[in-house]
């Protein structure tokens, strides 16, 4: 199956400076396997787009301790204070967005869309400096769509062809996402067949969707873990893990 | 702040929900809504991606791919449903949210609010704060009378960042209700054993006591 990949090849698959979105409300939706393995690289100066950045060693915090990122595009960076701290010493740069807008702004950098007007901010510093326009006596305020460099993205399903299912609230920002990436990576927990998911179960269709890494965290107790290092040297191929 | 306090401005908003809407909960007091809510049939909507939402789990179903906007675990009610950020925010900023319970830092006298950034500190978080305050149908904010510091949240003017320029339609606090109507601030009721002048003296915005005015 031409599109499953190691995590090693799919960083290969990024590059210095590049932006990345990657999915996840949390650390839940989060591509967790590939995001180690970047951590591990010597990958650098990336922007990551995302809601906020993991948590402290989990997710994209370990990217922000390995110092693979430049920047932040997201809407929430307080829950922990890894984020903070980097900001404060000089380490990350922060663009704040809300939570919609960046919704939004993904929404239209996949489907063609250059920018869109909304109402939310209008009034407020996050709108200090940007276009604003009067539609029907009301101010709106322009955004411009968001695309990136490479989409990281997290799914429970795909099927050999790339098609996508998602866990409950896992789905969050992963669609968009999907659809506003150059290069799309998704990690799965299963791979099934092509045709074993029903056609309107699929979230996201198999044309966003570039590579499928395999997840080699486990769901245990409704978290996910990281599997001891004997569990994952007898993992391989295709099929269902974890 | 102690819990009970917060307890009794929840339980009173609780009151005020309407039957059958859709109610989105933000962060703080509200989030202690779920629980007093009862048999009252309300659909909570959370902005990462359900509408339905229901009380805290049992320890063994607790699965943190099933979260609220707090990132802790909730379960599904009957009819619920699960959605992307995109059609969330779609929801929240097309007017389909009958009402948003969020808390505030302050509140100013015309109904503007500051929700997200304290002035001098590092701004860094904002959520689906704004989103909410420009699209919600009906805001109530949900917030104890003072800061931590016994300073007033309800004032004059702003003095923290603004969370947008739509004014809210009411505050509950652990000793008032007030509304706004046309951008004026009314005294609806009174919720303690607070006098009309010491309840004055803890609110500098201007607001006049309603017709229909309720005492406790």
């Amino acid at each position: 199956m031409e599109k499953l990949i190691k995590p090693i090849k799919a960083i290969s698959y990024i590059k210095n400076g590049d932006s990345i979105l990657v999915g996840g409300f949390g650390v839940s939706g989060t591509p967790l396997t590939i995001l180690d393995e970047i951590a591990s690289s010597d990958l650098k100066d990336l922007t990551a787009v995302s809601n906020n950045l993991g948590e402290k060693g989990k997710g994209l915090g370990k990217l922000l301790d390995a110092g693979n990122l430049k920047k932040a595009v997201g809407s929430y960076f307080t829950t922990g204070r890894h984020a903070v701290e980097a900001w404060l010493e000089g380490r990350l740069e922060i663009e704040l967005v809300p939570q919609g807008t960046l919704a939004e702004a993904l929404r239209c950098g996949g489907a063609g869309i250059g920018g869109f007007y909304t109402k939310t901010s209008v009034g407020t510093k996050l709108a200090e400096n940007k276009e604003k326009k009067v539609i029907d006596g009301e101010e709106y305020v322009f955004e411009k769509a968001i695309k990136g460099d490479v989409a990281l993205i997290k799914a429970s399903r795909s099927d050999t062809l790339g098609n996508l299912t998602y866990d409950k609230t896992a789905l969050n920002f992963n669609h968009v996402m999907a659809t506003a990436g150059k290069t799309v990576i998704v990690e799965v927990d299963e791979i099934v067949e092509a045709g074993e998911i029903e056609p309107q179960d699929i979230i996201t269709p198999h044309l966003y969707v570039d590579y499928i890494v395999e997840n080699k965290y486990i769901k245990k107790g409704g978290e996910y873990i990281e599997p001891s290092n004997s569990a994952e040297n007898s993992k391989k191929g295709v099929g269902t893990i974890g | 702040m102690s819990q009970a306090i917060r307890l009794k401005i929840a339980k009173k908003v609780s009151e005020l929900l309407v039957e059958g809407n859709v109610v989105n909960l933000g962060i703080g007091i509200p989030t202690l809504i779920p629980d007093c809510i009862g048999d009252k049939n309300v659909y909570l909507q959370s902005e990462n991606g359900i509408l339905g939402m229901g009380a805290t789990p049992a320890d063994e179903e607790t699965d943190m791919d099933l979260i609220s906007a707090n990132k802790q675990p909730v379960s599904l009610n009957k009819g619920a449903s699960i959605f992307d950020s995109a059609d969330s925010f779609s929801m929240i900023r097309g007017g389909h949210i009958d009402l948003a319970v969020l808390g505030a830092l302050q509140v100013d006298e015309t109904g503007e609010i500051a929700n997200w950034a304290i002035p001098g500190k590092a701004i860094l978080g904002v959520g689906g704060a704004m989103d909410l305050v420009m699209g919600a149908q009906k805001i109530i904010i949900a917030t104890t009378h003072l800061t931590k510091d016994g300073n007033p949240k309800i004032v004059n003017k702003l003095t923290y960042p603004s969370s947008g320029k739509r004014k809210v339609d009411m505050i509950v606090t652990e000793h008032a209700l007030f509304k706004f109507i046309s951008s004026k601030m009314y005294l609806m009721e009174v919720l303690s054993d607070i006098s009309f002048e010491e309840l004055k003296q803890i609110t500098p915005a201007s607001y006049e006591i309603s017709s229909s005015f309720i005492a406790s």
